[in-house]
């Protein structure tokens, strides 16, 4: 019989000696950049569906019909992505995610993207190890206030209360807002949009602050849209986009020239209606984008019809902003938005 | 191998498993924020926040470092939790007595207030009492004038705001002063009820003092009052919300200890020409606490961790300024969440502590 010290020392032993087995087996050594399509689509196919974060709810990017249905120009990037991808637009699981919780979402690996009307910062793309993969809608922070406090300029918002959402770049630029120009703006923090806006219109804050898409959408949800007005003024740049986590560069890629593909489609004249016909188009771009020759989705790891799919799916640039933005829907300008060729910022890049 | 022999080992078994699966853990967590490019530490708390926090009950600056914001935010935690514990305290114990008092009505109102109450959800209790305050108060430009500087509205009830030397110094002794008494009342050995007696000199204490003051009343300016001290709707609903809640299971403690004295205390009493009334505060109560502390302990302890709701109505309780805000901008989730875990089990810690200290003084020597 051994002596009990012994029994306990041999004990620990094991212990220790699983212990460290389990660590060596976490320890899983980062593989090189791999062959396309890279790792994230790899997952996507194998689980047949794509993981894609969206906002909670605001028109125009990721708002739920009474059928539970999704739209909004953020769906239609998550349903393009699946098209090119799965080959089905509507195998995508949607998470809804608050403006505090979507990077930590993301990092997790609980979603393949994040396509939130979230801003491309520095802090986000350092800090976070977030890629800001592309931007889909230029934005700038606004006010939606009331039209009885009689208000025209943010600097005379001096002493005003605004409701916003937390854990955005929202409540910083009010603060940037008040340290350049001493116009000190009392701001309310809420979890979620329709909170914010609630309190707003029960009279708790003199209005509410938000990107310029997302005031349009948030303004079309009051009970009395007219006695509110978005103030033309904007106190900050927000490009908003996709983010993906850092490490897969080859799913950034994807995404990247997926955006440009939406957006040349309609430089070129390639809507959803048409794209079976431009198949049959002589310029060699078109045919291109379309896949008819070039091998771009070999390229990418993808079949080569990826970009047509997602234009069968939802259209080009244009098509999407007219669907969730447009006259007959939140009614708001094109403005940044439009292409380059007609004095807005989105210059896609060439493919090929 | 004798029984204590083995059980040594296995106890060894189990600490140096737990160490090495608390290792693995970290070792995890460490791997996966290097392959994610993110490091780990605390030095985040000294940079500058950049951001605004509505309600303060300690300075607070946009140029402050995160570390003050935790410092601001946990007084505004604590400052919620202590003012719903001592009203939840008063609600329960009201509804309990309400329900023994033998009289149908006060009986039928508090059972049925206690059965709503804790069979709804709180979130909703809380949202629900937010928007209804918000709903029933006029707005800024048609504020309630209350009278005496008082106004109140939907940006919360306008207040004007007292300072001075003597102010300072008359509150401050009068205040330290009636606890003091309220503490050593029977040990001193005064037959009177401090109840009847406190009270009145708290009162005419202030009263002298807010004679010495220098008033500051608020006044409509721009888009605001100036002046004066504001006590937001946020707060209002928060500690309504948490006390209302609680006070409900408070109530059922309370009412268990109580029937749980044995009726021959009651009865005997009675016999010896005690009122109703004294029979419950000199000979029930004093020993129904017996009773009612440690479960007592467990909702206070709730309350403190239920003022995290107070997130979902804009009230910058730490949860909201930690977990939302400065988990977002800083991008420390690891960090973040546990300074505000480590911060609620500190809290909690203290308070069991305190709790169980005054347990053992109120249980009965020698059980």
């Amino acid at each position: 019989m051994t002596s009990l010290p012994a029994r306990i020392m041999r004990a620990g032993r094991y212990a220790l000696a699983a212990g460290a087995a389990m660590l060596f087996t976490s320890v899983v050594a980062q593989a090189q950049v791999a062959p396309p399509p890279g790792p994230t689509v790899d997952a996507i196919k194998k689980r047949g569906m794509l993981n894609c974060g969206i906002d909670t709810g605001v028109p125009g990017f990721a708002f739920q019909d009474n059928k539970g249905v999704w739209h909004g120009i953020d769906i239609d990037y998550c349903r393009a992505v699946a098209a090119a991808v799965l080959g089905d637009p509507d195998k995508v699981k949607y998470t809804g995610t608050t403006a505090a919780a979507r990077f930590t979402v993301l990092q997790s690996g609980e979603i393949d993207m994040l396509v939130r009307d979230s801003t491309l910062t520095f802090t986000r793309s350092t800090v976070l190890g977030l890629e800001e993969v592309a931007v889909n809608f230029y934005a700038g922070q606004g006010f939606l206030v009331r039209k009885s406090i009689g208000v025209t300029k943010a600097a005379e918002l001096q002493g005003a209360t605004i409701c916003m959402v937390t854990g955005a770049t929202l409540e910083l630029n009010i603060a940037d807002f008040a340290r350049s120009t001493g116009a000190k703006i009392g701001s309310l923090l809420f979890e979620k949009p329709e909170e914010a806006i609630a309190a707003m219109e029960a009279g708790r804050c003199d209005g509410y602050t938000d990107d310029t898409g997302s005031l349009a959408g948030m303004r079309s949800t009051l009970k009395k849209p007219d006695d509110w007005f978005v103030m033309p003024e904007l106190i900050s740049k927000e490009p908003l986009g996709i983010h993906t986590r850092s490490g897969d560069p080859r799913w950034q890629k994807i995404l990247f020239w997926l955006d440009n593909a939406l957006k040349s489609a309609e430089e070129f004249g390639v809507t959803q209606a048409n794209a079976d016909q431009m198949k049959a188009s002589k310029d060699p771009f078109i045919l291109r984008l379309l896949g008819v020759e070039g091998e771009t989705g070999k390229a990418l790891g993808l079949e080569e019809a990826w970009a047509f799919r997602a234009i069968k799916t939802v259209g080009n640039y244009g098509e999407m902003y007219e669907r969730h933005f447009g006259p007959k829907a939140l009614n708001l300008p094109r403005g940044q938005n439009n292409l380059y060729t007609k004095g807005g910022l989105h210059y896609p890049l060439p493919i090929r | 191998m004798t029984t204590r022999q083995k059980a040594l080992t296995w106890q060894a078994v189990v600490a140096v498993a737990t160490a090495a699966i608390l290792l693995f853990f970290a070792r995890n967590v460490s791997d996966n924020l290097a392959i994610r490019g993110l490091s780990f530490g605390f030095d985040f708390l000294w940079r500058k926040a950049g951001f605004d926090i509505p309600f303060h009950l300690v300075e607070w600056d946009v140029n402050f470092p995160y570390g003050r914001a935790l410092w601001v935010s946990g007084v505004n935690t604590l400052f919620a939790a202590a003012i719903s514990i001592v009203v939840s305290s008063a609600l329960g114990l009201t509804l309990a007595l309400m329900r023994l008092s033998g009289n149908l009505l006060a009986a039928g109102t508090a059972r049925t207030l206690v059965e709503i109450i804790r069979n709804t959800p709180q979130l909703l209790q809380i949202v629900f009492i937010y928007f209804a305050v918000l709903q029933a108060l006029p707005q800024l430009r048609q504020s309630y004038n209350l009278g005496a500087g008082l106004f109140l509205n939907v940006r919360g009830l306008y207040v004007p705001a007292a300072s001075g030397t003597a102010w300072d110094w008359i509150t401050g002794l009068t205040l330290i002063g009636v606890a003091l008494a309220a503490v050593l009342w029977r040990r001193v050995g005064v037959l009177l009820p401090r109840l009847l007696v406190l009270p009145p000199i708290l009162i005419i204490g202030l009263v002298i003092a807010g004679f010495t003051a220098t008033w500051d009343p608020p006044a409509l300016k721009g888009f605001n009052f100036a002046g004066g001290v504001r006590i937001p709707p946020e707060v209002l609903a928060i500690v309504l919300g948490v006390s209302i809640y609680t006070s409900a299971f408070i109530a059922e403690n309370v009412r268990a200890a109580i029937l749980g004295i044995h009726k021959g205390q009651t009865e005997a009493a009675r016999s010896l020409g005690l009122s109703a009334g004294r029979t419950m505060a000199l000979v029930i109560l004093p020993q129904a606490l017996r009773i009612l502390i440690p479960p007592l302990t467990s909702q206070y302890l709730n309350i403190i961790k239920s003022t995290t709701l107070g997130a979902a109505i804009a009230y910058p309780e730490i949860l909201q300024i930690m977990a939302r805000t400065v988990l977002n901008q800083s991008g420390r989730a690891i960090e973040v969440m546990t300074i505000v875990l480590g911060v609620f089990l500190a809290v909690n810690l203290i308070t069991s502590l305190a709790m169980n200290h005054w347990n053992r003084k109120m249980a009965l020597q020698g059980r």
